[in-house]
């Protein structure tokens, strides 16, 4: 199973189908608060790191669980937004 | 000057750095299964192999050496000896959550660069492996140049070693060497990776079994309903699991009173030790087992990691009014009590929102409302069913909760609109893995409060009881003059007076009596009734329970009234002082309790009218 080929790096985390495994391809740090963008880092966002959609909160736009690296992290939409994930190949999985 | 060396345990927050400080002291610290149990620097003794004492501090966790919440102030201050006040340590044990190595080594790469002596302790390397996970701990000692050693602190697991080392570590007199400078952000991040990577021996993927955990916990529509169905089952058992207990308490204290009034003379002493004493306390302390169930819910629930879920979930609603998700966990700690909850704001970045969490915190049913609760219920509630497994009695207690939590929301609405206004903050928390609860932390947790409680009873509900019970018993009326003891006495008297102020919200002398020593402790209230009643009581018998007297005297109105005033007053001496202490002022702690008053004589008084005009 290949799972390392990225196939486009159009997505934001907010978009990312859930279950379909990336890995970040960039952050907009510009587009966050300092404390915020230094939150994300230290949580262990950055380019390269494996990222997958766990869970998406009911009640409109709540917040998104993902896993980051081997961590579960839940962060809110706005956030998920500046997050630029390229989607692994599944086409082995599907 | 102590002469004992000083160490630190530091680390990224739910790393297990508390439960390695209970298993290294034998300390009763709390722990929990989330992000920010700690929140204050504890500290205690630990004796090392060649005999030297050690001072141990645990600290609250931080993700890197710039804080972003008060908690973490003081985790930075201490190991960089920035405080005025602390002495800097003479070593650093950094632990780190082995399954979460490529996180937690950017925060120790950080520490080993300030140049004190560190131990590496690889903390919860039993759940890395059921993780999958294989490290190679000397791999990861050579590439950071520290000692790394594996523990499982909750299971003592790789204690002899880690003082073996700091043993040597300290007994070396290792040299402080010069603190370096680092890469930062990202390139810093990615040598913590690299490290990471080369001390895992083999991985697997993820454990299935939590991500199918948590497609329930978090599912969009289950995890919801789960939440008010694990928060419904708490309160319901609060009632249901206590009946047994409580009755054994009761006849004892029946049974204490009785014998004291057989063997005293009649006169001020028997008077003292079983209308006063005896009866007042007897009747707060009648409450233990429903607080120790409350408070066995509330740690599973925080033990366990599902205190992280139910923050998610409620994340959405919190934002509605310019909080976070971050903020439910202080708020639902604060069902057990304030004081813990009010503490646990620390942990939230934004100043304006750990105010106005700090502000709405006392509107949570804490447990020294249970006893309240409970009696006016008990007595004036009939407890019939009105569904299956569903009481009345219960769903009236259910009914003062959620009034509660729609005070808090309103109050953080409005608050968020004018004297706390500000940016709404964001919501960002790591998840952490599920956990059995230990039994043992559990009895720890249980133990602790049971003592906080009966500690209260002892002291400022024993005090505030007996001085009530000498303002009640004198002056005596005259012999046969047919005037009631209590409309004699002092406090008959002042019971008079504020019952001019509280009559419009449809309150009697003898609420008016207990408010006020219940400004100490909500508990008191009750205490207050007691001894009331056991004074007045005239009657031949003289042995009902108070829950009879209770419906001998007071209207349903009124008890809804009473119930109404109890979900919103401030009336409780220790939240003023903590909130005083962490907002460093008295300018908030005097809102707090101006803003709460005004609320719960306004709704006690819409409850006392709309139930007369309903004419219940």
């Amino acid at each position: 199973m290949d799972l390392s080929t990225p196939i486009r790096a159009a997505l934001t985390l907010e978009k990312l189908p859930r279950r379909q495994r990336g890995t970040v391809a960039s952050i907009d740090w510009n587009r966050l608060a300092e404390a915020e963008a230094r939150r994300l880092r230290e949580l262990g966002f950055d380019e390269g790191v494996g990222i997958e959609v766990l869970h998406r909160a009911s009640l409109g736009r709540g917040p998104i669980a993902c896993r980051i690296g081997r961590m579960t992290v839940a962060l809110r939409r706005a956030v998920a937004d500046t997050i630029h994930v390229a989607p692994l190949s599944v086409a082995a999985i599907a | 000057m102590n002469a004992a060396p000083l160490v630190a345990l530091v680390g990224n927050p739910n790393a297990g750095k508390s439960a390695l400080f209970n298993a290294l002291t034998g300390a009763r610290q709390k722990v929990g299964n989330y992000p920010g149990v700690t929140v204050e620097r504890k500290s205690g003794r630990l004796v090392l192999d060649d005999g030297r004492p050690v001072e141990l501090v645990d600290l609250p966790g931080a993700y890197s050496l710039e804080p972003s919440s008060p908690d973490e102030r003081v985790t930075r201050d201490v190991v960089t000896g920035k405080g005025s006040l602390e002495r800097r340590p003479d070593a650093l044990v950094v632990v780190i959550d082995a399954a979460n190595l490529d996180n937690h080594l950017r925060f120790a790469l950080q520490l080993i660069a300030l140049g004190l002596p560190v131990v590496v302790a690889l903390n919860m390397v039993d759940l890395a492996e059921r993780d999958g996970l294989v490290l190679d701990p000397a791999a990861l000692s050579r590439d950071l140049g520290v000692p790394v050693i594996p523990t499982v602190a909750v299971r003592k697991r790789g204690l002899d070693d880690l003082k073996a080392q700091l043993t040597d570590t300290i007994g070396g007199g290792a040299p402080h060497a010069e603190p370096r400078t680092l890469e930062t952000g990202g390139a810093l991040q990615r040598r913590a990776r690299q490290i990471a990577a080369s001390a895992v021996v083999s991985e697997a993927p993820a454990r299935r079994w939590a991500n199918m955990a948590d497609s329930i916990a978090l599912h969009p529509v289950i995890g919801p309903m789960l939440l008010v169905a694990v928060l419904f089952v708490m309160f319901q058992a609060v009632f249901s699991w206590a009946a047994v207990p409580q009755d054994l308490i009761d006849s004892g204290f029946a049974w204490l009173e009785a014998a004291v009034k057989a063997a005293l003379p009649d006169g001020f002493l028997q008077s003292m030790l079983a209308d006063g004493l005896i009866a007042g306390v007897g009747a707060v302390i009648v409450f233990l087992p429903q607080i120790l169930i409350l408070f066995l819910f509330i740690l599973v629930l925080e033990a366990s990691g599902y205190m992280v879920r139910a923050a998610f979930l409620m994340d959405r609603l919190m934002a509605t009014v310019g909080l976070s998700g971050r903020a439910f966990i202080p708020l639902l700690s604060s069902f057990a009590c304030a004081v813990p909850g009010i503490m646990a704001t620390r942990t939230i970045e934004d100043e304006k929102d750990r105010l106005t969490t700090i502000l709405i915190a006392p509107l949570m049913t804490c447990s020294a409302r249970w006893p309240v609760y409970t009696l006016i219920i008990g007595a004036m509630i009939p407890n019939r069913e009105v569904m299956p497994f569903v009481r009345l009695q219960g769903l009236v207690m259910f009914g003062l909760l959620v009034m509660g939590i729609a005070g808090a929301y309103f109050a953080a609405l409005v608050l968020r609109r004018t004297v706390t206004k500000g940016a709404s903050s964001g919501f960002m928390m790591e998840m952490p893995k599920y956990q059995m609860p230990q039994l043992k932390d559990l009895a720890i947790g249980l133990w602790t409060r049971a003592v906080i409680f009966l500690k209260r009873a002892g002291t400022i509900i024993a005090a505030t009881t007996l001085v009530l019970w000498l303002l009640l018993s004198f002056p005596k009326p005259p012999a046969n003059s047919g005037i009631s003891p209590v409309d004699y006495s002092v406090a008959g008297r002042i019971g008079d007076g504020i019952e001019v102020l509280v009559r419009p919200i449809g309150f009697n002398r003898d609420i008016a009596l207990a408010l006020l020593p219940a400004m100490a402790a909500r508990e008191v209230a009750v205490s207050a009734i007691g001894t009331v009643y056991a004074i007045d009581d005239t009657s031949a018998g003289g042995e009902d329970k108070i829950t009879e007297k209770l419906r001998g005297r007071w209207t349903l109105p009124t008890a809804l009234a009473f119930l109404m005033w109890f979900v919103f007053a401030p009336q409780c001496i220790s939240t003023i002082a903590v909130t005083r202490r962490e907002t460093n002022g008295w300018k908030w702690p005097a809102f707090m309790v101006g803003y709460l008053f005004a609320a719960a004589y306004i709704m006690a008084g819409i409850t006392y009218w709309l139930a007369v005009a309903a004419g219940l």
